[in-house]
């Protein structure tokens, strides 16, 4: 049976369609599922997608975390619904605590939107065990939030258990801390992801297929977990 | 849930039955008996309750003077009966006699709302009053094209390119405002072109933006394009679409008047065509959007109609401030009412805002419009009815919707969260005067405020019997010195290392540099179709995922090339787009164009304007292309100072399968082999208004490279046809700073070293310089494939195009070669080509605090007028250049330290090996030693007609 992923559109999001044609590419049906509609029609997996959901007023992703749709989401996920949260998308979940931190103005204070090289620290979540660990990819980022901060001990937390999903290469695009790209949660379902891999999955529009990995690791996931 | 979803409770109107001065303001629609809020359902009441407190004071108010006017506001029995009364419109911009023309169209003296709408739909921003008389040539010469399914007079020109598709696209200016307030001025330009195009009914999916700014190393340029980029980015990405291409140009000359242009691409099904007629009487008028403040009021009459004086800074509050996330759900809900079919006509709220669109929208149709302003959602409760009228707030659109339809409109509205609200109907036409319409005189726009009717005026009065001025021109008595002084006669380079050092130099002067320090705060990725984007020579967007096809578009325009020679500088404008388009293997089919200029009261800019319209009219009808709609921007200068004459123009191509596109930079090949590199086109002593003359020499002088409209058209389906059998790698086009930038960009792109060699003609003297660095137009650089080569240069042959062999690409060679003169590894001239916009406006890689901190020139405050107004940037650090004491020569070091510079996409990390590992001593294949200049007919006497532009072109000597 072809996988379900649905596709968060908060009013505000911008990559939906693009999240969606990455679901499709990879081999699975991409669900749109509404802000407003707190059902997840039944979908096995989630992605959040970039954007600037309620135009990021307030704080990004702080008003998107209250949406009705995000309750049933943040519910699902502590039970094990794999979400994949894309620059808004993770800005969204550190908003919501399902994962630690925060996404804070990029350090030079610009928006960004270039070719970024990552490492694949970790292969273990639902959303990269397509990768090898130290795999190094070609994605793009594009934010002007994307720093990601946290205390000490829970970015020592996050290296010593493995939560650090992926990290900038050959110069950090936003100040992050310790070059930190992506996070996940303890149990791996939940990634946040600042870069998108949403936009490399097609020879002709992206600079790599690299992001492609990111949505067929969720149908390998899928695969082998119990319905 | 929605933050924004409120919609503002106005107070109950209560005066639907007073009557007017024209007759009774009935409400056949029974609008008046509709909840305040206008989405039902929604609760709205209580926001507001100053303006339930001035309401309430309305029936007093008819007892009290308020404002100076019986009931506190101007009205048109009050008008009528004060017929003597003094107006301030010489103020708004009016001439004596314009206002007498109002005074006589309305047999009496205006309202102060009425005065405010003549006086900014008849300003030049509105009215084209100087241009009109000029603008008639596009549609005069324009070519037959049946893929034009809107043109010139629509929000923008609707192309076709399937069956079922269309794009619509144009670009308009925002100089004025940009200048005063650089970020939001520049967000707002974006966000206006956007509701051009979404009001056409098409989904917009790309923008491109032509910036011009003064000296970039000028301390108002470090307050102005920070700003400007910021806006452009904060709108654009905001709103979701991908920034594809665009200009950015650094002269003097638009120091106290920067120009900020501004270009949409729209999609739509052939179907969904909207258009804006209020047609059909008894419609509804729905105000659909952000609330109305006061922001923008006068800022086409005020900012856009004037020139810039001491002071201008002041003009800030004319300035309007966007919101791009309520322009984003605007979008959204409109598409969603397009394809309901819920909506009759439809219009973006822009510059004149509600004056124009309702005045358009009725004119277009022939209609009358009746109109209560009350129920317009107001930001500020203390508005008067003029200012609602004037107001330029941002992120408003009008429909026209059948009545039975309102209630499934206003649905939508409240799904994406966007305030709406029923302000008025559409009343009866002059000629077949409509049944059951008892009320408003027929025709006429009818506006009433709390009761009181403030404006009542045919609604093309202010739309088409605006004034035309065939305005005095005469060529700038300085034309006739400035064109004999030639470039060509400067002393130019001739060692190889006075060549080389050129070549440096001009890659990091500021208009050739690379510019990804701006390009980078665009999201060029979202919507997943963008196939090419800058610095490629055209962006393209995909359309159709299933079948590819695509459509490409470039804008360009020149400067300098106009002030020598407007005529021909039109020309090469468009000869440029054209064939941005064309090297990527496009087909060019469409033109749009933003036509900046100074004061049309100079007779010297007059004339210079009025040439420039004709060489875009005669250039459109030689390459057989339509100009589909633009904008026209006066007054853009400071004093007695005009900017160069600068025409941009933008072509749209569209390609049958974007999979064949051909990109600019050199391609990696596997193992030792090599693609051929040849200069399509001749190559003359070209060097008046180039870059180098600019950058060496701070020369302008001399007429500017000849154009040939027949050979760009046969260049174009040259390289079309290769592209389509797979004879390309890569083209470029070649244009600003000549073949030597072309070689220098196509190598830096994905770091693919070459090696070239100067032809036979070329080699002595300065002659090599000349071949490196002349503008000749009409040339390309092509890398063909081996293998491909002669039946590439046998087709050239038999298009008559010339070409020229001149050298070989060099993958790992990781150097530009040009054999017997110089060498320089690509590392040294990524570092030439990438520190200079890094060292003028700050290094956004490095942290801060380590180069930002201890910029702090005093330039940035500076003693310029322009600059003494803090930054109102929301990134105050942008505006400090960070390294504005490192001469932009010593900068690559540091520069290149803390920037990843292999910005080549696809390639390897470690984007070029600094080590030559070729087995080849020369590099140069045989057949490029030799170099055959082999062109068909000998270059210059028959072949492409050298000249080629008509009998137009003998006004101006030809180089």
């Amino acid at each position: 049976m072809t996988a379900r992923i649905g596709v968060v559109t908060f009013p505000g999001s911008l990559d939906d369609r693009d999240a969606a044609r990455a679901v499709r590419i990879a081999g699975a049906e991409a669900v749109p599922l509404w802000h407003d509609d707190a059902d997840l029609h039944g979908v096995d997996a989630v992605v959040l997608p970039g954007g600037f959901s309620y135009g990021d007023y307030l704080r990004c992703g702080a008003i998107a975390r209250f949406a009705p749709v995000m309750e049933t989401i943040a519910a699902g996920a502590r039970d094990g619904l794999p979400v994949l949260g894309i620059c808004n998308g993770f800005q969204i979940l550190c908003e919501a605590h399902l994962l630690p931190g925060a996404l804070t103005r990029n350090q030079h204070l610009h928006f960004r939107n270039r070719d970024q090289w990552l490492r694949v620290e970790s292969a273990g979540t639902a959303w990269t065990n397509a990768f090898q660990a130290g795999q190094e990819v070609l994605v793009p980022v594009k934010n002007g939030e994307g720093c990601y901060v946290a205390d000490e001990r829970t970015l020592d937390e996050l290296e010593a258990t493995g939560r650090v999903v992926a990290r900038y290469l050959h110069g950090n695009p936003n100040g992050s801390l310790r070059d930190i790209a992506g996070i996940t949660n303890e149990a791996g379902n939940v990634v946040g992801l600042m870069p998108h891999p949403e936009h490399a999955v097609e020879a002709l529009t992206g600079p790599s297929l690299d992001g492609l990995g990111f949505f067929t690791s969720i149908l390998k996931h899928l695969a082998g977990a119990p319905a | 849930m929605i933050e924004r979803s409120e919609v503002m409770g106005q107070p109950e109107p209560t005066l639907a039955d007073q009557p007017s001065a024209t007759g009774p303001a009935v409400d056949p629609a029974g609008l008046a008996a509709r909840p305040a809020s206008p989405v039902p359902g929604q609760p709205g009441p209580g926001q507001n309750t100053s303006d339930t407190a001035r309401a309430g004071s309305a029936s007093d108010a008819a007892e009290l003077p308020v404002n100076g006017y019986p009931n506190g506001v101007d009205t048109v029995p009050h008008a009528t009966a004060t017929a003597g009364d003094l107006q301030p419109y010489a103020e708004l911009g009016l001439r004596d006699d314009e206002y007498d023309r109002i005074r006589q169209i309305l047999g009496r003296r205006p309202t102060q709302s009425e005065l405010a709408m003549y006086s900014i739909m008849w300003s030049e921003h509105c009215s084209y009053k100087s241009s009109k008389v000029h603008l008639r040539q596009f549609s005069e010469k324009a070519p037959p094209s049946d893929r034009m399914l809107a043109g010139i007079g629509e929000n923008a020109g609707v192309i076709q390119i399937s069956d079922r598709l269309a794009v619509t696209f144009k670009v308009e200016s925002h100089n004025h405002p940009s200048f005063v307030e650089p970020h939001q001025g520049a967000a707002t330009g974006v966000g206006g072109i956007v509701r051009d195009i979404l009001a056409m009914g098409a989904r917009p999916v790309a923008v491109m933006d032509p910036l011009r700014f003064g000296a970039a190393d000028h301390p108002d340029t470090a307050r102005v394009l920070p700003g400007v980029v910021a806006g452009i980015g904060t709108y654009g990405n905001s709103l979701g679409l991908p920034n594809i291409g665009g200009e950015v140009v650094f002269d003097p000359c638009y120091q106290g008047n920067p120009l900020v242009n501004a270009l949409c691409l729209g999609v739509l099904p052939v179907d969904r065509l909207q258009n804006k007629a209020a047609a059909g009487p008894g419609n509804i008028v729905v105000l659909m959007g952000a609330k109305t403040g006061r922001d923008g009021i006068g800022g086409v009459s005020v900012l856009a109609s004037a020139t810039f004086d001491e002071g201008s800074e002041q003009r800030r509050p004319s300035v309007q401030v966007g919101d791009p996330f309520m322009e984003k759900l605007l979008i959204e809900a409109c598409l969603e009412l397009y394809d309901a079919g819920l909506v009759v006509g439809i219009q973006d709220l822009g510059g004149a805002g509600l004056t124009c669109a309702l005045t358009e929208t009725a004119a277009a149709a022939g209609t009358g419009m009746r109109v209560w302003l009350e129920r317009v959602v107001l930001r500020e409760a203390s508005m008067q009815p003029h200012e609602i009228l004037a107001s330029e707030s941002q992120e408003r659109m009008l429909l026209i919707v059948a009545p039975e339809k309102l209630e499934a409109v206003l649905k939508i509205a409240e799904k994406w969260g966007v305030p709406a609200s029923a302000i008025g109907e559409v009343t009866g036409a002059a000629q077949p005067a409509a049944d059951g319409q008892a009320g408003a005189e027929p025709g006429r726009l009818l506006v009433t405020w709390q009761g009181h009717t403030v404006v009542d005026v045919p609604p093309g009065s202010l739309v088409d019997d605006g004034p035309v001025y065939a305005r005095p021109m005469r060529e700038p008595a300085d034309l006739i010195l400035l064109q004999a002084d030639r470039a060509e006669t400067l002393p130019r380079p001739s060692t190889p290392e006075a060549l080389r050092e050129t070549l440096l130099r001009m890659i990091g002067s500021p208009n050739l540099c690379d510019k990804s320090w701006i390009t980078e705060q665009y999201d060029r990725y979202v919507l997943g179709n963008t196939v090419l984007a800058q610095p490629e020579d055209a962006g393209i967007i995909r359309i159709d995922e299933q079948s590819g096809l695509g459509v490409a578009i470039s804008v360009d325009g020149n400067g300098r090339y106009a002030r020598l020679d407007p005529y021909n500088g039109a020309k090469l404008a468009l000869a440029e787009a054209y064939r941005n388009v064309a090297v990527t293997g496009a087909k060019p089919v469409a033109v749009t164009d933003c036509l900046n200029f100074g004061s049309p009261e100079d007779p010297g800019v007059m004339w210079q304007f009025a040439e420039a319209v004709r060489g875009l009219a005669d250039g459109c009808a030689e390459l057989g292309i339509p100009v589909t709609g633009g904008n026209v921007s006066f007054y853009n200068q400071t004093g007695a100072a005009a900017i160069h004459p600068t025409p941009v123009v933008g072509v749209l191509g569209v390609l049958d399968d974007v999979a064949q596109r051909v990109p600019m930079g050199f391609a990696r090949t596997t193992g030792a082999d090599h693609d051929l590199i040849f200069v399509l086109g001749e190559t003359r002593m070209e060097l008046s208004g180039s870059e180098w003359a600019w950058v060496t020499h701070e020369h302008l002088g001399g007429v500017p490279p000849r154009v040939d409209l027949a050979g760009e058209r046969t260049l174009a389906e040259l390289v079309a046809e290769a592209a389509r059998v797979g004879h390309l790698r890569s083209a470029h086009d070649l244009s600003d700073g000549g073949l030597a930038q072309a070689l220098v960009e196509s190598t830096l792109r994905h770091g693919v070293g070459a090696r070239i060699a100067v032809p036979e003609g070329f080699t002595a003297g300065s002659m090599p310089f000349v071949f490196l660095f002349s503008e000749s137009a009409g040339r390309a650089m092509v890398a063909v494939p081996r293998g491909h080569e002669k039946a590439f240069t046998a087709l050239c042959a038999e298009r008559g195009v010339p070409w020229t062999l001149i050298g070989v690409t060099d993958t790992n060679g990781g150097e530009l070669e040009v054999r017997d003169h110089f060498t320089v590894g690509l590392e040294e001239l990524r570092a030439a080509f990438t520190s200079t916009l890094p060292s003028l406006f700050g290094d956004n890689a490095a942290p801060i605090g380590s180069t930002v901190t201890e910029a702090v020139p005093a330039a940035a405050g500076g003693t310029d007028a322009g600059t003494t107004a803090t930054p109102v940037d929301s990134a105050p650090v942008d505006s400090a250049p960070a390294t504005a004491t490192t001469p932009v020569d010593s900068a690559p070091a540091t520069a290149t330290a803390t920037t990843p510079v292999d910005s080549a996409p696809a390639t390897t990390p470690t984007p070029v090996d600094s080590a030559p590992v070729d087995a080849d001593a020369t590099g140069i294949p045989a057949e490029a030693a030799t170099a055959p200049t082999a062109t068909p007919a000998d270059a210059g006497s028959s072949g492409p007609a050298p000249t080629g532009t008509g009998p137009d072109a003998g006004s101006r000597p030809a180089g």
